[in-house]
């Protein structure tokens, strides 16, 4: 269960958004500049509300009122940025790795081979970022995220950056790999047609959330963890 | 020479199709033109250095004139002061430029600009400063000589006077390299549970580097280079304050040779700065692109 109810003010600009779902993959879906993008870091810990709550699992995140700011760091969240925001001076085994603590993980190398067979990279550990083609960078910015068991994914309009054709191919892989691994994913978008693969849809416009949420499952799809 | 033939030759095609009608006329006059001045200006800048090269190499004395104490005792100086300040440079420098790069900050305005006045400050004026900041009668310089600690006229003052006029070189690379770090890399790296220190050496300055080393021998080179400030401030003294360009006006009246050999080996030391910059930074450059 993600429960989300902030505000915050920019220049010109209020988000003021409350939801709460179930769902396995929650999709935020409105136009551009409608708060979706600025929801999504704030769960991730890179935007800092004014006030409200996020919780996941009933676990606080972020609670104004209590004064608790879980770090980043210690929100075990995915966050895959519209970009994918790879780091360029790293090979993508290095990427993937990037989170794994060698104390931690004297296994990383295996995990890193394993994660890459999942999502189709075998044979491109050695490559830099910038050699890879649209849907393999983000095929890399997802094992990056994927590697470490995050409690939710967090996808910034995945599939934007990336041709048309090549765009239905990829949705239809990132529900598979979804149904698969059975991760929890937050999804933010602005095609109707990346709702497909949601459970649970929240429209947004100018900060806000509006009109009921579309509940695309009969029944919400139960999350472990 | 290459751009002189293509100059030429296409001059010249054009002439034969128009068959050297007016305005042809007047194209042909703006391309020789464009090409005196060139020459010009290449010359004016290449004639000094190759003189140099031309008075030294032939005379046979470089070697023995190398060994000599003045040329030597420079030589040590200069590596020994420069390197200090580019140590001092990136250790007190780095800090501040990503201060300035990622917050805001009342007087922030103020601060930048203070930090570059340096870079257009004449050395004269930065040498009267650092007299009166820490001379003997200087604001600290005072206070420190009643404790016994002198800082004019000795080799930290040396440091001093090439950190004044070099270090904004570093601090305005450094400060814009870390503008343009894309900040969702680091968001990405803390969501991974990599610290905020850890996240600044591992990725901040990874993907800054090549502008950072870009900085670092500007402003390295800068330093070496330092001259009015360091005499002001520090005197000429052989072996204690005297670097390589201080040692070559020294020696311009008694020993031309040793003069000249030094600047030989400063423009040897800065024409590899450039060019090995340049390549380092194009092959950097491509390798994140």
């Amino acid at each position: 269960m993600l429960d989300v109810h902030v505000t915050k003010h920019f220049d010109g600009f209020t988000l003021d958004v409350s939801f709460t779902t179930h769902a396995a993959v929650t999709a935020l879906m409105g136009p551009s500049g409608s708060g979706k993008s600025q929801t999504l870091r704030a769960v991730a810990g890179a935007m800092r509300p004014d006030r409200g709550r996020i919780a996941l699992d009933g676990e606080p995140l972020f609670d104004a009122g209590a004064g608790i700011d879980v770090p980043p760091q210690a929100r075990e969240v995915g966050y895959v940025p519209q970009h994918y925001a790879l780091f360029p001076h790293l090979t993508v085994a290095d990427n993937v790795a990037f989170g794994l603590k060698p104390r931690n993980h004297p296994d990383a190398r295996a995990r890193v081979t394993e994660m890459l067979e999942t999502v189709g990279l075998t044979g491109l550990d050695r490559r830099r970022p910038h050699e890879l083609s649209g849907g393999q960078q983000q095929r890399v910015a997802l094992a990056r995220a994927l590697i470490l068991n995050p409690r939710i994914l967090l996808l910034d309009e995945p599939f934007a950056a990336l041709d048309t054709q090549i765009r239905h191919s990829l949705r239809q892989e990132l529900a598979d790999l979804q149904q698969r691994l059975g991760f929890r994913a937050l999804l933010v978008t602005h095609d109707p047609e990346d709702v497909v693969m949601a459970g649970e849809c929240f429209l947004y416009e100018n900060g806000r959330v509006i009109g009921e949420p579309t509940l695309l499952e009969p029944e919400p799809a139960p999350v472990s963890g | 020479m290459a751009l002189l033939g293509a100059l030429r030759s296409s001059g010249g095609a054009a002439l034969g199709e128009h068959g050297g009608t007016r305005p042809q006329h007047r194209r042909t006059t703006g391309i020789i033109l464009l090409v005196v001045g060139a020459l010009l200006f290449s010359l004016i800048i290449a004639l000094p250095i190759i003189a140099i090269f031309a008075r030294v190499l032939p005379t046979g004395t470089l070697f023995s004139t190398f060994a000599r104490p003045i040329v030597l005792e420079a030589l040590r100086l200069s590596a020994l002061t420069t390197l200090c300040t580019l140590g001092l440079t990136l250790v007190l420098g780095t800090p501040i430029a990503y201060l300035l790069a990622r917050h805001r900050f009342p007087g922030k305005a103020v601060i930048d600009s203070l930090i570059e006045l340096p870079m257009v400050l004449p050395p004269a004026v930065a040498g009267i400063g650092l007299l009166m900041a820490f001379g003997r009668r200087g604001i600290v310089g005072e206070p420190l000589s009643a404790l016994g600690i002198t800082i004019g006229f000795t080799t930290v003052a040396v440091v001093l006077a090439e950190f004044f006029v070099a270090a904004p070189f570093y601090v305005r690379a450094a400060r814009s390299a870390f503008d343009s770090v894309d900040r969702e890399l680091e968001t990405v790296s803390r969501t991974l549970g990599v610290s905020d220190w850890a996240t600044f050496w591992r990725v901040t300055v990874p993907v800054a580097f090549p502008s950072l080393l870009g900085g670092a021998v500007m402003c390295w080179a800068r330093a070496l280079g330092e001259f009015g400030a360091t005499i002001m401030f520090a005197g000429s003294f052989q072996g204690r304050t005297q670097t390589m360009p201080l040692a070559i006006y020294a020696a311009m009246e008694s020993d031309l040779d040793a003069a000249l050999v030094l600047s030989a080996i400063l423009t040897l030391v800065s024409f590899a700065i450039l060019v090995l910059l340049r390549i380092s930074v194009a092959r950097l450059g491509g390798r994140y692109a």
